[in-house]
């Protein structure tokens, strides 16, 4: 692949980068860099775009502003946040019309600048960056990166802008959505608890759930506590003999699940009564997917 | 003593997450013995206006890889990082840098 994107990188004159996550986003510059071509960068999530160009008239790369990469869990990826696509739109006719400008020997704005657009204030912000750094390990005076390397590595992500999958449960922790439906329909008693947040709730859910959104179950909400010892109360009233309340715990893809069943693991017998707690694979999407195609995707 | 300063100071690109989404604040620093440079800047938001998860904020006595600090909207690289000396009514910006697309 990296010979690949090295000879496809020198095939061309400018660079424009597109992609969606932060190892590409340092492969593509380092191979800017190392074949001298200019890259036009923007990026868009949520109601915010940023743009500049890299590795341009002598300014600064993508490295000398980001020597480190971030930390894997605060890089918030599209699906998590939300992408629109008028945003995305603006971000990239803006970066067309620099690759043009460049294209036609006209100078790109954006050289050691970076454009901000909050979409939400319909406001555009240039800022001045930093010079090309001495000590950048690609472009600076005695630079140690002199080839392209693993890139996923180095940033301790995939190369994706897919939702990871966690895996925090045994199997005997979890319920596939077809086994889920079938407790549904033999109508064995249950609670169905859905962690996702307020404003995914409201935009779908599946109409016999409770909700209590994980944020409240990690930081022991009171209100939301008792809310569910009630609810757990309630059906332990219409089951018989010894049996624990049965709680399955969905999201929308089944990783917060996850995290929700072994907290719920922790309050069983204390803060909760006995419990068993499960939570269902793949949650709403997978619910979406393989059980109930009208059921909204987001 | 240094007398108490008001400043502005703007999170973005994800970081007004960490600060109930709240994009612009207005703060005055009290006063002390010395001026207030950024580094202390840092400790002073931490304690009086970060409502979670630090970590995602700052790491060390700086902000974590991937927020990029603007003093007067300009890079804070060029004027001198966490040894900057904060002046009445400047405006710090915290942007975390977005990588989607």
């Amino acid at each position: 692949m990296f010979a690949f994107l090295t000879t496809c990188v020198f095939m061309y004159d400018i660079v424009a980068d597109c992609s969606d996550n932060v190892p590409t986003r340092y492969l593509v510059n380092d191979a800017c860099v190392l074949s001298g071509k200019p890259l036009v960068s923007a990026s868009a999530l949520r109601m915010e775009g940023q743009l500049t160009v890299y590795n341009y008239n002598g300014g600064p790369c993508y490295r000398c502003l980001y020597p480190v990469p971030p930390p894997p869990e605060t890089v918030t990826n599209c699906s998590d946040g939300g992408v629109l696509g008028v945003v995305v739109g603006v971000m990239g006719c803006l970066q067309a019309l620099e690759v043009l400008k460049i294209a036609s020997g006209q100078k790109s704005s954006f050289g050691q600048q970076l454009l901000m657009f909050d979409a939400q204030d319909s406001r555009f912000r240039c800022i001045k960056l930093r010079a090309k750094q001495a000590g950048c390990v690609v472009c600076g005076e005695t630079p140690t990166v002199t080839e392209l390397q693993d890139y996923e590595s180095f940033c301790g992500s995939a190369a994706t802008d897919k939702c990871r999958r966690l895996n925090l449960l045994s199997a005997e922790q979890r319920v596939s959505v077809q086994e889920y439906k079938s407790i549904v329909d033999c109508g064995t008693p249950h609670l169905l608890l859905d962690v996702r947040p307020k404003v995914e709730v409201d935009i779908c859910h599946l109409p016999v759930s409770i909700k209590i959104p994980l944020a409240s179950l990690e930081d022991q909400n009171a209100d939301h506590i008792n809310f569910l010892k009630e609810k757990i109360s309630e059906l332990k009233l219409q089951m018989s003999s010894e049996l624990q309340v049965p709680v399955y715990v969905v999201c929308k893809l089944g990783n917060d699940s996850q995290k929700a069943v072994q907290l719920l693991e922790k309050m069983s017998g204390t803060e909760l009564e006995r419990i068993t707690v499960k939570d269902i694979i793949g949650g709403l999407m997978a619910w979406a997917n393989k059980i109930d195609p009208s059921f909204p995707k987001y | 003593m240094a007398a108490p300063i008001a400043i502005h100071l703007e999170f973005g690109g994800g970081a007004e997450l960490l600060f109930d989404g709240v994009k612009e604040h207005h703060v005055t620093l009290p006063s002390q013995s010395e001026p207030w440079d950024v580094k202390q800047l840092l400790v002073w938001i931490r304690e009086n206006l970060l409502k979670e998860r630090p970590e995602l904020f700052v790491q060390g006595d700086s902000v974590r890889p991937g927020i990029l600090v603007l003093i007067n909207d300009a890079d804070w690289e060029l004027m001198g990082e966490l040894e900057y000396q904060l002046q009445d009514q400047d405006n710090i910006v915290f942007i975390s840098t977005l990588h989607g697309g």
